[in-house]
């Protein structure tokens, strides 16, 4: 019986460490997400994510991640260069997709590239990367009609286009309450599978009221 | 509990094993410059960090023994060194070296005024010309405004750094456009046919260009037509000029869209309100129909098609010079087709090709009558001078070309590009006139092979060589012209390019007409560019030379034969600066440019500055928009010193010395792009030469008709009307078809 003890320890020691060391990685990475406020925390939480990634091999959540965070802490800094950031988150989605392919959430990521770019300069800009977001975004509802998080995005980037050219908040608010409807059934793969936006949909529903 | 305190020791064990031992360093480029935000990790190891604002890294890990330590950084190679992870710390030092990348690297082109997206250097897009003052939605009067583009006001074309309007060529979907602009009336410069919309990029180069494109001496202007549109749409624009409505309808999966638009313009009304100075006794008539197909192909191919019509009518008479109380009247009927197919698709590995073919035909039908004053044509008046003046001209011209460019890339961004293309032009006329009747037939079957490649031996430095070979069977000759450019980056934004090449044209096939053999017409161009490029601002400075070692000349002799030699040059240097984020939602550009030129070439007596130069020029573009409201202002101030006319009052020594006044023009206009029901309305009105600013151009002179001193007596040649207006309503209804795929799920 002590054996038997004994030999379950040792096993559970061992065990837990190898059997949850990409999944405690993952969620160690989601803590500092959670903490980080700045841009150099942001990004150093991006390269973590990417570390695991490259480590993994097989694992798209880890680039998705990482290519998340760089394009938020790319969104967040006024002087960072959204040009070359965008070619880094990329090379990420790049990375996840030839792991994972065809998926909303990657689709995702695409349209939040697109409107990176879209916003250095808007005047020119708008036309073709306007064209790349609004396609990434139909094909992540045409995977996965079920998914909130497009009608999130989609709205958020329509509520800044002007109304003449098909914005607006009246626009945005029916993509905000299907995105929120959707949200109310919404169970992520796992718990490392993204699961965001639910109050960011709330509150910017809340905006266009 | 024994089974817990082994739990417990384990856990410790396990910790132990992963005693923390300190990995430092620092990142530098090979230049030994600090990366900061550099990926370090341990190889398979989720350990690892970034390097920070000084380029110092450190972290630690619980790896052991032997490991691999990656270094990245995005535009540089990755870089892994070997390290072992015992029990003191680590110390290593990374020098990255630069990878050659295309948003880093220097510009091969910066000579030219470019309008992509995927280049920083966006000087020139569809909506910039739609809302520059004065252009009225015209791409040439749009480069107008740029440095090295002449404006002369009596002739439609691009005079670009001295050369005149044949010198340049304008270049649809990679086959050349013989006749972009409306047919010429004497005096009154025409538009441009294609309308900007129609395109997705413009290549404006004054020189020095690319040797995939050929036979013109001063300079090429590219347009790419857009591929497949992102709405279904249905547009109508009403104005007093004109009426036109068009459809493009794209395919819901977005592979394929057609369109087709129709298109009337008369100037009945708009000449009521607003007088025009000579008679038009013909109100200008033109209908234009116009059609596209597009589709891409897998793996990225897209096949257009486009296909333009369009006739047209005017009439427009002037007082005769030559005899009080007679009239010269001119008209014209024209027909005119333009059609062009392309194809371009990836082929793997770095490949890729174009294809493109095009057949375009013009007719004009001309008619110059000298009229009494009950308008009937005076058939001879028996004095020579004035029963010259009446002729009849029918003229016809089809082209065809086919062209194929290969492309492949390797290493980075290196490219070679090489390929072929053959022209066929046939021109046939019929002359009339008191002297008799002329007809001719011209043909030239003209081939050509060119190769071209970008280099980049560093991001700093590249180099394009290349080279063009040309043959014409009308002149039974063949050329071969070598062309370079090499760039060299000063800074992130700074750079500047020299440019080099050996351009042929074959002359003006009219002149060619039963004459003795010739040579191609050769200019050299010498270009030196300084650019800063920002994403905010644009600021070029230019120095060029212009070499024109062979034109043509036509002896004194009667009739008169024509030979290579012909010559001049011009110089001079160019300032433009653009500047779109200074001031929120204000974009404004200013070009001078400063032109030294001389030539003695047709029926010139001397090496004289040519009539269609002027010395200085300069303009300022000025946009504000309102983004809330929907609402922008434009305005455009053009400005050039005078330039030479022929004055036959003078001795033939004194050949083009007087000069017209300066020539100076202020532009408004306005756009409002507001919501009507269920369409996006743009609305625009323009003034043009709001100031009512004095313009004469130059002057025709009598053949025989003398004032009180003595001298031939003149008229002056101005604007049709001194101010011009322009008043549009465009109305679109459209479907985007993402939208609608989105919109469907809601």
């Amino acid at each position: 019986m002590k054996k038997l003890l004994m030999a379950f320890a040792m096993f559970a020691t061992l065990g837990l460490n190898a059997q949850s060391k990409y999944e405690s990685a993952m969620q160690n990475g989601f803590t500092k997400m959670k903490e980080s406020k700045t841009v150099d925390e942001m990004s150093a939480v991006a390269s973590f994510f990417e570390r695991v990634g490259d480590a993994e091999k097989t694992q798209w959540l880890p680039y998705y991640y990482a290519a998340r965070n760089y394009t938020i802490s790319a969104f967040m800094n006024p002087s960072a260069d959204k040009d070359k950031a965008a070619e880094k988150v990329k090379g990420l989605i790049a990375k996840a997709e030839a792991i994972e392919k065809d998926n909303a959430e990657i689709f995702c990521l695409k349209q939040q590239v697109a409107v990176m770019q879209l916003i250095v300069d808007p005047m020119s800009r708008w036309q073709s990367y306007g064209a790349i977001a609004a396609e990434a975004i139909a094909k992540a509802i045409a995977i996965d009609p079920n998914n909130p998080r497009p009608y999130l995005l989609e709205g958020q980037y329509l509520m800044n286009v002007p109304e003449a050219f098909g914005g607006g908040k009246a626009v945005a608010k029916k993509l905000f309450e299907k995105s929120v409807e959707l949200f109310g059934n919404f169970k992520p793969a796992s718990v490392l599978h993204p699961s965001w936006g639910k109050e960011q949909a709330e509150q910017l529903l809340a905006a266009c009221q | 509990m024994k089974a817990i305190l082994i739990f417990i020791a384990g856990m410790m064990l396990a910790g132990l094993l992963k005693a923390q031992i300190l990995v430092k360093g620092t990142v530098k480029d090979n230049k030994g410059r600090i990366l900061a935000g550099a990926n370090i990790a341990i190889k398979d190891s989720y350990d690892g960090t970034m390097s920070d604002s000084t380029g110092s890294f450190s972290f630690k890990t619980t790896e052991k023994g032997n490991a691999l330590l990656v270094a990245s950084n995005i535009g540089y190679k990755t870089m892994e060194l070997p390290i072992v992870l015992g029990t003191d710390s680590v110390v290593i030092s990374f020098i990255l070296k630069e990878e050659i990348n295309e948003l880093k690297a220097v510009i091969i082109t910066a000579g030219s005024y470019e309008a992509s997206d995927k280049k920083k250097g966006t000087v020139l897009k569809a909506l910039d010309i739609a809302t520059t003052a004065g252009a009225n939605a015209d791409i040439s009067a749009t480069i107008q405004t740029l440095p090295g583009a002449q404006k002369v006001g009596e002739q439609e074309g691009l005079f670009i750094r001295g050369g005149s309007a044949e010198e340049a060529k304008i270049i649809i979907d990679g086959t050349v456009v013989n006749n972009f602009f409306y047919s010429s009336v004497p005096g009154i410069s025409q538009r441009g046919r294609f309308s900007p919309f129609l395109f997705s990029g413009t290549v404006f180069s004054s020189g020095g260009y690319s040797a995939l494109y050929g036979q013109a001496l001063s300079s090429v202007l590219s347009l790419e037509s857009l591929d497949i549109p992102e709405k279904s749409e249905l547009q109508v624009g009403l104005s007093p000029l004109f009426a036109t409505v068009g459809l493009q309808q794209v395919a819901n999966n977005k592979k394929s869209s057609y369109g087709f638009s129709y298109d009337w313009t008369n100037l009945a009304v708009y000449q009521k309100l607003v007088p025009q100075a000579p008679d038009f006794f013909k109100v200008p008539d033109f209908h234009t129909a116009d059609m596209n197909y597009r589709f891409k192909t897998k793996k990225n191919g897209v096949f257009k098609m486009y296909a333009y019509y369009n006739s047209g009518t005017l009439g427009v008479r002037n007082p005769s010079l030559d005899s009080i109380g007679l009239w010269n009247a001119f008209s014209l009927k024209n027909q005119n087709l333009f059609t062009n197919i392309s194809f371009r698709q990836f082929l793997g590995n770095g490949w890729k090709i174009n294809i493109a073919a095009s057949v375009s035909y013009n007719k004009d039908e001309i008619l110059t009558q000298v009229q009494n004053q009950q308008y009937q044509a005076v058939p001879t008046t028996n004095i020579p001078v004035i029963d010259q003046t009446g002729f009849s001209l029918n003229a016809n011209q089809w082209m065809l070309q086919g062209r194929v460019v290969v492309d492949k890339r390797f290493g980075a961004i290196n490219t070679i590009r090489f390929g072929t293309e053959v022209w066929n032009n046939t021109d046939s006329s019929r002359f009339q006139n008191i002297n008799g009747l002329f007809p001719s037939k011209v043909n030239d079957f003209y081939k050509a092979g060119f190769a071209e490649a970008d280099l980049y031996i560093t991001n700093e430095l590249a180099f394009r060589p290349g080279v063009r070979i040309e043959h014409s069977s009308l002149l039974n000759k063949m050329n071969i012209a070598p062309r370079a450019a090499l760039s060299y980056k000063l800074g992130k934004n700074s750079q500047v390019t020299a440019d080099y090449g050996i351009f042929y044209q074959t002359p003006e096939r009219r002149y060619l007409i039963n004459q003795p053999p010739v040579n191609f017409l050769r200019a050299d161009h010498y270009i030196l560019t300084y650019q800063h490029i920002s994403s905010s601002y644009t600021f070029r400075v230019q120095a060029f030379y212009k070499d024109y070692v062979s034109l043509l000349k036509m002896s004194n002799s009667f009739p008169s034969t024509v030979s290579n030699t012909g010559l001049g040059y011009a110089k001079g240097v160019e300032l433009f600066w653009r500047d779109k984020k200074t001031f929120k939602n204000f974009d404004y550009w200013i070009s001078y440019s400063y032109l030294d030129t001389k030539r003695d070439y047709n029926n010139y007596t001397d090496l004289v500055q040519p009539t269609f130069a002027a010395t200085h020029s300069g303009s300022v573009v000025l946009k504000k928009f309102w983004v809330k409201n929907m609402f922008g202002v434009n305005w455009n101030y053009n400005w050039s010193t005078g330039r030479p006319y022929f004055n036959p009052n003078r001795s033939p020594k004194d050949f083009l010395v007087d000069k017209t006044i300066g020539y100076s023009s202020n532009n408004f206009s306005l756009n409002w792009l507001p919501k009507i029901g269920k369409a996006n309305a743009v609305v625009v009105l323009g003034v043009n030469n709001v100031f009512n600013e004095r313009q004469i151009f130059g002057y025709n002179y009598s053949g025989r008709l003398r004032d009180n001193n003595g001298d031939l007596i003149r008229s002056e040649i101005n604007p049709p009307a001194d101010r011009s207006f322009f008043l549009g309503i465009f109305l679109s209804w459209g479907v985007d078809r993402s939208q609608q795929n989105i919109n469907n799920n809601l």
